[in-house]
């Protein structure tokens, strides 16, 4: 191979770099996805979902999530007439085997599917002391076991309560958005497992995304706004009895 | 001059500090792993490893690609939109390997967990209370639960 002395120097700094990302040990199982290209989030579209618990049941078995741990789970709210303020609100085991039936009566009822919001300024990340955990450049918010030291700051830091501390590896665990998946060009198990459409994974950096048109015709909010954590869940036709 | 002579011990500790922080900078470049820092302040090559879990659930794209037959009866009906692991569960292990059969769900149980009628319900989606609806027959009698309806070309054949 003859190089002029021109293209030895450009191609020196590109080597430069490319080496670099070999021995800092670059993903292995998704050769095509490059980080930059995506910006992670969630929809959910309050008025389809039927409690069915499909979400929880899918997210378990795709996570291997610990009984009695949740990294998705579902609320059914009950909101009396006249009282906003407190309504009541229940998830029967993360609502996994669905909801007792409800009988005809004042006020109204709702699901409300719950998950990590994925925050681009999110609380969790800023009080680890180690380095544990981390948005990613394609904003999702991950645990790294390996770092990790279980001291649970994160599991308070949380405004959402979206975290726990797994009862085995005794280290901080959450929702990935199935990082696993969405990075094979797969939607989230939970997702995949919505027999109604109420969830979709949303990337807000494709312009192909019907999130873009959704979000401009439809009355679209995230929880608690008032942390300006940056939440990337949406909720179409949340009520404002929501906490 | 002779002041400098005396500042001889000083020397000796600058000498113990510089030798104390090339330790440091050795044993920091053994203990921090290579790809912190990479992004952020966390190991970098944490998020391959997040990416490389094994997947469950193959994905309705997956399952499309042999059963073409079911995916036809499916497109046209109100279940089209219903993936096919929503109901068949995690089945990335038969994807890899056909011979591995899944067990078939159970319709009495599954179909109520979706249909059995709520007041929490959204108003809109079909919902029955079991017991009544169907009088204890099975819900595949009347409905195939790739295309519910119940037509001349989609339901009163048995499930498919």
């Amino acid at each position: 191979m003859n190089l002029s002395r021109r293209q030895m120097l450009i191609l020196l700094p590109a080597a430069a770099v490319a080496w670099k990302s070999v021995l800092a040990g670059t993903p292995e199982e998704s050769p095509n996805y490059k980080m930059s290209d995506h910006w992670w989030g969630m929809l959910i579209d309050i008025p389809k979902c039927i409690g069915c618990g499909n979400c929880v049941r899918a997210c378990q078995t795709e996570n291997n999530v610990p009984d009695g741990n949740f990294r998705t789970w579902v609320e059914r709210y009950h909101v009396t007439d006249g009282n906003m303020v407190s309504p009541e609100v229940i998830s029967p085991d993360g609502g996994k085997e669905g909801f007792p039936v409800a009988q005809e009566d004042a006020g109204k009822y709702f699901f409300v599917p719950k998950l990590c919001n994925q925050c681009a300024d999110s609380p969790c990340t800023q009080v680890c002391p180690v380095g544990a955990t981390f948005t990613t450049p394609d904003g999702v918010v991950m645990v790294d076991p390996k770092y990790c030291l279980g001291c649970a700051y994160c599991v308070q830091a949380c405004p959402y309560g979206c975290r726990y501390i797994h009862p085995e590896k005794k280290v901080a665990d959450k929702c990935t958005l199935c990082y696993h998946r969405i990075t094979k060009g797969l939607t989230t198990a939970c997702c995949e497992a919505c027999p109604t459409g109420a969830r979709q994974l949303v990337d807000l950096k494709n312009p192909k995304d019907p999130i873009h048109a959704f979000l401009k015709t439809h009355s679209v909010q995230v929880l608690k706004p008032q942390m300006a954590t940056g939440a990337k869940v949406y909720y179409n036709d949340l009520d404002g009895s929501v906490r | 001059m002779s002041s400098f002579k005396e500042a001889g011990h000083l020397f000796r500790f600058a000498g113990l500090f510089v030798f104390a922080f090339l330790v440091f900078l050795v044993v920091r470049h053994y203990v921090v792993p290579k790809s912190f820092g990479q992004y952020g302040h966390y190991r970098g090559a944490a998020i391959g490893e997040m990416a490389a879990h094994p997947v469950k659930f193959a994905g309705h794209e997956t399952c499309e690609g042999c059963h073409t037959d079911i995916l036809d009866v499916k497109k046209n009906g109100k279940h089209a939109h219903v993936n096919c692991e929503a109901c068949h569960g995690a089945l990335a292990n038969h994807a890899d390997d056909p011979s591995i059969k899944p067990v078939l769900p159970d319709t009495a149980a599954l179909c109520a967990r979706c249909h059995t009628a709520s007041a929490a319900k959204p108003k809109g989606f079909p919902q029955v209370v079991p017991a009544e609806h169907s009088n204890g027959l099975s819900c595949e009698t009347c409905h195939n639960p790739h295309s519910p309806a119940m037509s001349a070309d989609s339901g009163a054949g048995g499930a498919k």
